[in-house]
């Protein structure tokens, strides 16, 4: 072992002066031609001598077996008996018992001497390394290396000889062995009645057999007690794994369940829409004479896409789910139905009027999310008024003591975005700069306070609801709940780094932004930990993926918002597509894949239909992939495109440049789209499509009546 | 806890909150930028034209990609002399009744900044053939083509602009810009960066390589082009004079085997690209702006972008010195 040890150290001592001294190349002269070959040969250096040590150890285990297999002491003699009968098998044991005598005795080996050779070659090995190299600059020069090589490499060969004639050695004293312990039994056998009658014993209980019939006899199975239903035979090999059915439809108020299906399946309407024009926007990167119409000019379509899914989808998604949630946990109905309706009517013609004059070249003048016109935004915060209004009278009414803390996160959310609408439209402090700063407000708030609160509040019901244990931590929601509020607030201005809006207005942002932190933190623990010890149900259910997709995204997503804020970081990163990954990680990661997961569980309870779970892991891996495909490049490509600009390059270098990434985004983006398509499918076979069991109950239904009528009682 | 089972003072506690860090971060930062802020000395609101040029900016959602700020970064100093400051906003108010303020400081550069876009690229034919379709004048760009912004005639009026496209000259139609072409034009036209007045500080541009705050990797890069020629003529000259030097026929003239550029006396090649030409409007060309005053072209630059046009497209002529290139700029004083 002593060897061994300073084998070790040795070759780390030297593997440490080779980096170090390539440390010291990179140092002066940076990452040239000579550096990369001295790489290359530091590397090769470092796999010789790791080939090396590993042929040592090998060789020091053989040793060390052999010495195992020499020490043969006769001591216990006994218990190796016992071990052995308790290993043989039927044929074996009927081999020994018919076997009467014959033993061969042999005695005596050569062990001693190759010990002995081992022990040479493992002192002489060490001398040889110690010689070779040594942890100097010398090192450096091509002539050492090829030297330590050449002195490295017929050593090793030699070691490698060694260690296979020992192994040969060993299985030789093996089989001997093994041999001589089998002689030894089977003369036991013949000289000891004893030791006979075990060994038949033992022969009789190896030959023990069950008949089969222990445990239900030949009586056919029946379900006296009515459990089993729909039972299936499945012959053919399972390729992919079936997972859990949705428990039985919730006994929900059926005007109530019609007026959610409208608000999910108008948002789905919008997302493939959106999303389709978000496509034929990633097509025209790649291809920008695609059409020379002007509605469909990238600029004009451009707000169409973001808004569309903004407003359409996610908001529209988001107001059907409260509508379940909010009276859910207040353990009471909903206020008004008929308002639902309205606020469903409003929403939707805010988007669709929106994309019609945004295409039409009306817009409110380029700010983000901002570029629908007052009276069109009229309309959405009209319909969020409504909603709510339902919402507080619903929770005014509420059967429990506490709000849930779902109902927080659902109802601030709807003032806020209320209060959003009002500052980023009002016309009194938007002249000049002002614009920019209500601006940078009024973006990020949109997205923090309006979807990820929404978001947050629907998590906290579903989460817990679809894993069937409690949230992990009230309190960390709470504290989550109201640190949102005080630093999300603060950070729109990040987005105008550097611009001519007041440079402490930017430190504001920045340290808000550091702030984030904290309910990022405390919503990803709340949200893990909840899952903690559930995890193997991730595998069997087809939303549980979405809700970890989800969370996933909400940290990593969240953490990438931070890294961007900093002054150093937008140095690379600012008004490149960076920016465009981290919208879509957020807002496609985050928001749509949380809205699905919600959306999964809740319509078939509504409606007692389910999608084919084939399908929604076709729309689940679609969408993940296509994300990632997506963002992954735009973040390299923005990257470097954010270091062309700081190197001063002309600025169309830099447009070429992200030409791969572009095309790469066009395919990330039509995964995506294609995932929203096997959406729309799953949501019609989750709610218009007509199930076998609908079917069967209206021939049933129709049998009844008929019954009725022949047999008037 | 009352708060948390009370749910008027719950909702109301959230939305208090909300509302005080709104009024403190939104509202009245807001508010005390657009009353603390004058328009500079010397700028002038959009006349008639350029105004629907801005219109029609916004209607096609240019913002999109185009951003018109230049931040206080050493590398924003290609799209203006200095950083923004909050004065060159002030004079941007609501635009209508339906419309916002539209200050189009943008948050995507997609395609380059358009600050000072009027004294970079002055010429309107180039803005004209850009519009009809980018890929004319600039065969990498990306961006959309406003086709719909120009009509085909059989027959163009005398005041019609009329668009000189190679390869176009077949079926015998004129290309001819709208009014909102014109209009576009003239808006992108009146983008110039205006001198601060004296005596008032102009803001630095932070980050520069002088402050060692840059990796090696871009230094490295840096040291590479600072006076490459060809990155200075593919930054300032070749949207126009195209990168193979040949310019576009009828619109702008070939350097490729031009007496010019050939002439061994770089005096005529250097007061073009200090002060502009207008010598062969005759011919259809438009007149070239004085690109190297516009973009504060240094001597060393001016003499990099000589010494490519000598030396390329089979163009073999004497080199040029810095030394020689002050001279002849300093006389031109």
């Amino acid at each position: 072992m002593m060897k061994t040890n300073k084998l070790f150290i040795t070759a780390f001592a030297v593997m440490a002066g080779t980096s170090a001294a390539f440390a010291g190349t990179d140092d002066t002269t940076g990452i040239s031609g000579q550096g990369i070959s001295d790489i290359v040969y530091g590397l090769l250096m470092g796999a010789l001598i790791f080939l090396m040590l590993l042929l040592l150890l090998w060789l020091y285990r053989l040793s060390v077996k052999l010495r195992l297999e020499t020490n043969d002491n006769k001591a216990d003699h006994k218990r190796r008996m016992q071990q052995q009968v308790s290993a043989l098998d039927r044929t074996d044991l009927s081999h020994i018992l018919t076997h009467s005598a014959s033993l061969r005795k042999r005695t005596g080996n050569n062990a001693g001497i190759v010990t002995a050779m081992i022990f040479m070659s493992l002192l002489a090995a060490p001398a040889k390394a110690e010689a070779g190299p040594a942890p100097d600059l010398l090192l450096k020069s091509p002539g050492m290396i090829i030297t330590v090589t050449l002195i490295l490499l017929p050593l090793m060969v030699a070691i490698w000889y060694t260690g296979i004639k020992v192994s040969r050695l060993i299985s030789r004293i093996q089989f001997r062995r093994i041999r001589n312990e089998t002689d030894d039994l089977i003369s036991a056998a013949g000289t000891d009645p004893d030791f006979y009658h075990l060994l038949l014993e033992r022969k009789a209980s190896l030959d023990f057999k069950l008949s089969d019939e222990e445990l239900g006899s030949n009586v056919s199975p029946a379900d006296r007690k009515g459990l089993l239903h729909n039972v299936a035979e499945v012959d053919s090999p399972r390729f992919l794994a079936a997972k859990r059915k949705a428990s039985v439809p919730h006994d929900l108020d059926k005007s109530l369940v019609r007026a959610i299906l409208w608000f999910l399946g108008s948002a789905t309407a919008w997302l493939v829409l959106g999303t389709s024009v978000g496509e034929y926007l990633g097509i025209k990167f790649v291809a920008p004479d695609a059409d020379h119409v002007s509605w469909l000019s990238f600029g004009r379509l451009r707000p169409v896409h973001t808004n569309m899914v903004f407003w359409g989808w996610s908001s529209l998604a988001m107001l059907g789910l409260g509508y379940y949630v909010v009276p859910r946990v207040s353990n009471t109905v909903i206020f008004s139905i008929r308002l639902a309706y309205w606020s469903l009517i409003l929403v939707n013609s805010a988007v669709l009027c929106g994309s019609l004059t945004l295409m039409a070249g009306i817009n409110n003048g380029g700010g983000e999310y901002r570029e629908y016109i007052w009276p069109v935004m009229a309309l959405f915060a009209l319909g969020i008024l409504l909603t709510l209004y339902n919402y507080y009278r619903t929770i005014g009414s509420r059967k429990t003591t506490e709000i849930y803390i779902s109902n927080w996160y659902i109802v601030a959310a709807m003032m806020f975005v209320t209060v959003i609408a009002l500052v980023g439209y009002l016309p009194q402090w938007q002249n000049g700069l002002g614009e920019t700063i209500v601006q940078g407000y009024y973006m990020h708030q949109a997205v923090g306070m309006w979807f990820m609160l929404f978001n947050l509040g629907l998590i906290y019901y579903f989460l817990p609801q679809q894993l069937n244990t409690p949230i992990y931590s009230y309190s960390l929601g709470i504290l989550a709940f109201w640190a949102q509020i005080l630093f999300y607030t603060l950070i729109g201005t990040h987005h105008f780094l550097f611009s001519s809006i007041p440079w402490w207005l930017q430190t504001v942002a920045i340290v808000g932004s550091v702030g984030m932190l904290i309910p990022v933190f405390a919503g990803t623990t709340n949200f893990l930990m909840t899952m903690k010890g559930n995890f193997h149900k991730i595998s069997r259910s087809y939303t549980l993926p979405f809700y970890l997709v989800g969370v996933i995204f909400y940290f990593t997503g969240s953490m990438q918002g931070t890294a961007e804020a900093f002054r150093e970081t937008n140095l690379a990163w600012h008004f490149t597509d960076f920016t465009t990954a981290h919208s879509h990680i957020t807002m496609y990661g985050i928001i749509a894949f949380m809205l699905w997961a919600f959306i999964y569980t809740l319509v078939p309870r509504l409606t007692g239909k389910e999608p084919g779970q084939h399908w929604v892991g076709a729309h689940f891996w679609l969408a993940l992939v296509g994300l990632l495909f997506y963002t992954v490049p735009l973040m390299i490509g923005g990257t470097l495109r954010g270091i062309a600009w700081q190197s001063g390059k002309p600025f169309i270098d830099s447009v070429v440049l992200m030409a791969p990434y572009w095309l790469w985004r066009a395919i990330g983006g039509s995964l995506m789209w294609l995932s929203h398509l096997v959406f729309c499918w799953n949501m019609y076979t989750m709610t218009l499509r007509r199930s076998e069991n609908e079917i069967r109950k209206e021939v049933m239904d129709a049998l009844g009546n008929n019954h009725m009528i022949s047999n008037p009682v | 806890m009352d708060l948390y089972s009370n749910h008027k003072k719950l909702y109301m506690a959230a939305l208090g909150f909300f509302l005080v860090l709104t009024l403190f971060v939104a509202i009245i930062p807001a508010l005390s930028n657009q009353q603390a802020n004058a328009v500079l000395p010397g700028s002038r609101p959009l006349n008639a034209l350029e105004k629907e040029g801005k219109a029609v900016f916004i209607a096609e959602g240019c913002v999109a990609c185009h951003t018109q700020q230049v931040r206080n970064l050493d590398m924003d100093k290609n799209w203006g002399s200095r950083p923004s400051i909050a004065a060159d906003y002030a004079g941007i108010t609501r635009t209508d009744v339906w419309r916002n303020t539209a200050t189009l400081m943008g948050s995507e550069r997609t395609g380059p900044d358009l600050t000072n876009i009027g004294n970079r690229q002055p010429a309107e034919d180039w803005h004209l053939l850009h519009l009809y379709n980018p890929r004319l004048v600039v065969g990498t760009s990306v961006m959309p083509s406003y086709e719909w912004l120009f009509e085909s005639k059989e027959y163009a009026d005398t005041e019609d602009k009329v668009l000189n496209i190679p390869g176009a000259e077949k079926d015998g139609r004129k290309v001819v810009a709208s009014r909102k072409a014109m209009a576009l034009v003239a808006y992108l036209q009146s983008l110039k960066q205006l001198k601060l007045p004296d005596g008032r500080p102009v803001p630095v541009f932070l980050y520069s390589k002088d402050a060692g705050k840059v990796t090696a990797a871009v230094l490295a890069l840096k040291k590479q082009t600072a006076f490459d020629g060809e990155a200075l003529y593919t930054s300032n000259c070749s949207s126009c004079h195209q990168p193979n030097g040949q310019g576009i026929p009828g619109a702008f003239p070939s350097l490729k085997g031009s007496a010019i550029v050939l002439d061994t006396d770089p005096l005529v090649q250097v007061t073009i690209i200090m002060k502009g030409y207008d010598g062969r409007a005759g011919e259809g060309y438009g007149a070239m702006p004085a690109v190297g005053t516009n973009n504060n072209l240094k001597p060393e630059e001016v003499a990099a972008i000589v010494n490519h046009e000598r030396s390329s497209w089979g163009n073999q002529s004497k080199q040029v010195t810095a030394e020689e290139v002050k001279k002849i700029i300093s006389s031109l004083k």
